[in-house]
């Protein structure tokens, strides 16, 4: 891992799918070391995509991606310095949830007994410190969501990537779940980018908002959250929370009517 | 054991009682010839008697039933490996494993009889070919069925083929493994009665399907109905034990393996 260089840098990336479909036209930012990035737009602006090609699970069909320094999948051949949530769990639901936090752990060939203590770091990291034993079908949505992070976590990454993690899960578990977020976040020093469709999610989160927007999928503008008072329930009912969401919201809207007229 | 079990298990007992029950009152108040219709005790005499003979045949019948489930299973699964391995040789030979069904196994069994010399393994050809395509059609369902976003896990921690193969592709595969698997046992007692029907007393072991041709040589009807018997409960133990294996193996996680009291 380069020092010097930013945790995520995107060159003019952009998908064409073979049919011709343009789920992302070229986009360019960067991602500093430490930095909690949101990607905020409706569905098929191709946030998803943005994120699966930083993950290297999807090539750009041109433009460059470099993950701190590195192509993304180079990156991930030398000991997982990202990892990756899914929208749902997707946890193996024939394994325990200890095996399941284990599992990048063994597919890296990683000392049984070192794993185990890594693993049981983890869950006490997600408060799951009691369920390592059970099924995951045993644990609700929100305890499932959490043995998910938990495995993104075992692998000590430097960049978490997420995509719409919480999107399933009803508002007040989802509340308590950002929160703990972030607090990961700070404790741990992580680069997150967080795909999410809840401009509140994103306000709430990020240190900064990629606002997209869809047909095609494009960045829209990028917009910093700094708000003078902490992040905490507090914050959620401000002044300063709703003038922050309205701006993302104005954004949104903005970009949607244009693409209507630019349809038209 | 829940309430509910035992009502799964006492219901259909209930209803299985009554209807032997009618069948034996109606025997004797309309006073129907045993050469007809024998009464449920009438069988059941006739089983105590003839056990010896009934019993040996029932060891034979049995014996090409998990033979031929045994093969259908080692070759069934190793078809769907290959199948999965690659679309090529799926979209290949995929066909010829439907023909494998559609084919009547009355129609080709003669074939085998005479090509292959040991009666035993004849038979446990034609019924090896009648349990074979739920087998390969369901695991390589189940071999495909893996959660995307699973395999993307997978992928972005480099997992090897291997791995993938072991630790996910096999797990995804099983529910639907036993699915096939329950089928398949059915049809196993089908294929080894039908063939035996076919082959006729060609061969040297005598199993069920041959003990209800003779007695119907005879007129043993008692006899017919006590075999028949027989094939019916190795058929339902045999779903039963099917069952339960799944469940053992599925027991701890699949939706399938979770009794309905449960949650």
């Amino acid at each position: 891992m380069n020092s010097q260089s930013p945790a995520v840098l995107i060159e003019a990336a952009e998908k064409t799918y073979p049919n011709g479909t343009r789920a992302l036209l070229p986009v360019n930012f960067t991602v500093q070391r430490g930095e909690f990035v949101s990607l905020l737009g409706p569905s098929g602006c191709g946030k998803s995509t943005l994120l699966n090609m930083v993950a290297g699970l999807l090539a750009p069909s041109a433009g460059r991606i470099s993950v701190w320094g590195e192509s993304p999948n180079a990156q991930s051949q030398k000991r997982q310095r990202m990892s990756f949530v899914f929208q749902e769990a997707t946890l193996m639901p024939w394994a325990r949830v200890a095996a399941n936090v284990r599992l990048p752990l063994d597919l890296q060939g990683i000392d049984r007994a070192d794993a185990e203590l890594r693993v049981r770091d983890a869950l006490k990291l997600v408060g799951l410190e009691k369920f390592g034993a059970s099924y995951p079908r045993e644990l609700s949505g929100g305890m499932q969501m959490r043995a998910s992070i938990a495995r993104s976590l075992v692998t000590d990454p430097s960049l978490l990537l997420m995509d719409e993690p919480f999107g399933a899960l009803d508002e007040i578990t989802r509340n308590r779940l950002d929160d703990e977020l972030l607090s990961l976040w700070r404790s741990k020093g992580l680069t997150v980018i967080f795909v999410t469709h809840s401009i509140h999610e994103a306000v709430y989160l990020s240190s900064r908002v990629v606002v997209m927007a869809a047909r095609p999928g494009r960045v829209v503008e990028e917009i910093a959250i700094t708000p003078s008072v902490p992040r905490d329930d507090a914050f959620r009912v401000s002044t300063e929370f709703a003038a922050y969401a309205k701006r993302l919201q104005d954004s949104l809207l903005r970009a949607s009517t244009n693409a209507d007229e630019a349809l038209a | 054991m829940t309430r509910d079990r035992v009502h799964r298990l006492l219901l259909p007992l209930v209803v299985a009682c009554v209807l032997v029950g009618l069948w034996q009152w109606w025997v004797v108040a309309y006073d129907i010839p045993q050469f007809l219709v024998p009464s449920p005790l009438v069988v059941a005499q006739t089983l105590a008697k003839d056990w010896s003979l009934l019993g040996a045949a029932l060891l034979v019948t049995l014996k090409v039933t998990f033979l031929s489930l045994l093969c259908s299973v080692l070759l069934g699964v190793a078809i769907a490996f290959a199948f999965v391995q690659s679309k090529w040789i799926e979209t290949a030979f995929f066909p010829y494993a439907v023909l494998l069904q559609v084919t009547p196994i009355v129609a080709i069994a003669p074939l085998i009889i005479i090509w292959v010399k040991s009666p035993t393994a004849s038979l446990v050809i034609c019924a090896t070919l009648v349990a074979l395509f739920p087998i390969i059609a369901n695991t390589t369902l189940g071999l495909r069925s893996v959660n995307p976003g699973l395999q993307s896990l997978f992928r972005m921690n480099r997992a090897t083929r291997w791995q993938t193969l072991i630790r996910l592709r096999i797990p995804s595969a099983l529910p639907y493994f036993f699915g096939g698997l329950r089928i398949s046992s059915g049809l196993a007692l089908i294929g080894a009665v039908v063939a035996e029907f076919v082959a006729g007393t060609g061969g040297t072991g005598t199993g069920l399907a041959y003990q209800i041709l003779q007695s119907g040589y005879q007129l043993n009807i008692p006899r017919m109905f006590a075999a028949l018997a027989l094939i019916t409960a190795t058929g339902v133990a045999l779903f039963a034990l099917m069952g339960a294996l799944s469940n053992w193996a599925l027991g701890g996680w699949h939706e399938s393996a979770m009794t309905l009291g449960e949650n």
